[in-house]
């Protein structure tokens, strides 16, 4: 358990950050005509269903919802326990489509690394954008998030958690010391 | 949880919890069978290889594109063409086999041990593919998984398997899994074909399949081997079909919506009548369909995780 936790993010905090990401994502594609949201199981799964409804409560129109498990995409097989493996479920043809990928926490680059490579096995989309609740640093790959909750910077042995309910509401965001 | 087996050799050494971490990470890789570019790189760099000293074409097609289509590069070698009709043992056969590394043998064997026999001396992972009349995991795997698909949930359901219970690996392998996943097991065949001591495993036996199928949910049909001592056991093939085949009016003795399955080669007309074969119940193949699906899940558990610890 960590000696120490602060918090980052109350409740109010998630959703301005939320909400401040769905006017972003918006301004940049100039609407919803061939966006999909594709969140990061888990975290970052439960965090687009809840831009998806912030874009519809803004823009009045619906956007396409997906979510990717990229386990059998990432590169440490072999280096650590086996991971269970989620289901994919995108249920519309990605090619020709602008996909803003999905995360909670944005740290070394990996997982995105996958899910990039999980999201063009599927097709070619337009373009891959990336929205991401907190970017704690220590990246290890060139990737950079095109929409940032906040940007938290963070030592190595520090933890950025993402809390949800059990409605897979966010509630908060804490930062854990040990 | 996590599950970081080093080999799979059969269901006994596992327990229910590990069997639905297999099966739920088989729903997943599900997914990829159906996608146009059916590829996933998640075994980049491995090799398996598939070691068949019987025949098989079901098994070993389904391992080699579970295998392949996790991005693993696999090798069949089947005895007939290999060095075991030159005199080769066993053990020098895997052993020339591990000389080139490879990280997963999947082997099948007419001796019953012979894939734990290589599990101690090699260093790199087996899987059971079949071994003479011990177990054939992967199969009540594929199993499980597509009563659970039909079913919903396997605990509290009726399965009955009937057919060659002594020369069949697959039922030993089916009673340990349903057993574990909380299923009623009945076998059924005739007596010359059911083992004594058989119900230790944990099974009802019966010797009139009416009796057996009466009720159930599932009704697993096995196939006489013909190859094996399967003919001589029974007066004729006619008769076997008369009193032990799956017609449709027999059939109607299971519940309405109960599942037929078979692991294959279906002889038709004996064990199995063809209009009950290619029935609306009969999900025979679903099995081969899932197979995929559950093999890329064994390869995949058994090629990652820590292994450090064992061994």
């Amino acid at each position: 358990m960590a000696a120490e936790t602060l918090e980052i993010l109350d409740l109010d905090g998630v959703n301005r950050a939320l909400t401040r990401i769905a006017h972003e994502i918006l301004e940049k594609n100039q609407g919803v005509e061939n966006l999909l949201l594709v969140g990061i199981r888990t975290g970052g799964a439960h965090l687009a269903a809840q831009l998806q409804q912030k874009i519809s409560e803004i823009e009045g129109a619906d956007v396409a919802l997906g979510i990717i498990d990229v386990t059998m995409y990432r590169d440490d097989l072999g280096s650590r326990s086996n991971l269970s493996i989620g289901q994919t479920d995108i249920r519309v043809p990605i090619t020709g489509k602008k996909v803003v990928l999905v995360d909670d926490v944005l740290y070394t680059g990996r997982t995105i690394r996958a899910a990039l490579d999980a999201v063009i096995a599927l097709g070619r989309p337009e373009n891959i954008q990336l929205a991401i609740l907190v970017d704690r640093g220590h990246r290890e790959l060139p990737i950079r998030p095109d929409y940032i909750g906040r940007n938290i910077p963070t030592a190595q042995n520090e933890q950025i958690k993402v809390d949800f309910d059990d409605q897979n509401i966010p509630q908060a965001v804490h930062l854990l010391r040990n | 949880m996590s599950f970081n087996p080093k080999h799979i050799l059969g269901i006994k050494d596992l327990t229910a919890e590990q069997i639905l971490f297999i099966l739920d990470t088989a729903e997943s890789f599900k997914e990829i069978n159906t996608r146009q570019i059916k590829k996933v790189p998640t075994l980049r760099g491995k090799t398996v290889v598939n070691l068949f000293f019987e025949a098989s074409t079901r098994t070993r097609t389904s391992f080699e594109i579970a295998g392949k289509r996790l991005s693993a590069d696999t090798v069949n070698i089947t005895a007939s063409s290999s060095s075991v009709v030159k005199g080769e043992t066993l053990e020098d056969t895997a052993h020339n086999i591990e000389a080139m590394h490879p990280d997963i043998i999947v082997m099948r064997h007419s001796a019953s041990g012979a894939c734990d026999y290589l599990a101690e001396r090699l260093k790199c992972s087996v899987i059971n593919a079949g071994d003479g009349t011990h177990e054939h995991p992967s199969q009540a795997l594929l199993d499980a998984f597509t009563i659970r698909q039909h079913k919903g949930d396997i605990k509290g359901l009726t399965v009955v398997i009937a057919g060659d219970i002594t020369h069949s690996r697959v039922v030993r392998s089916n009673i340990y899994c349903l057993n574990k996943l909380g299923a009623k097991v009945r076998i059924t065949g005739p007596r010359t074909m059911i083992p004594p001591g058989i119900e230790k495993l944990g099974c009802e036996v019966y010797y009139n399949l009416n009796d057996a199928i009466t009720d159930a949910d599932c009704v697993m049909m096995l196939r006489i081997q013909r190859e094996r001592q399967g003919a001589t056991l029974i007066p004729s093939i006619r008769e076997y079909a008369r009193y032990f085949g799956l017609s449709e009016a027999k059939l109607k003795l299971a519940k309405k919506d109960a599942i037929v399955m078979h692991p294959g080669p279906v002889n038709r007309g004996v064990e199995l009548a063809s209009s009950v074969a290619d029935g609306t119940q009969s999900v025979i193949l679903d099995q081969v369909e899932n197979g995929v699906a559950v093999r890329m899940a064994l390869l995949y558990l058994v090629a990652g995780g820590e292994k450090l610890q064992q061994n």
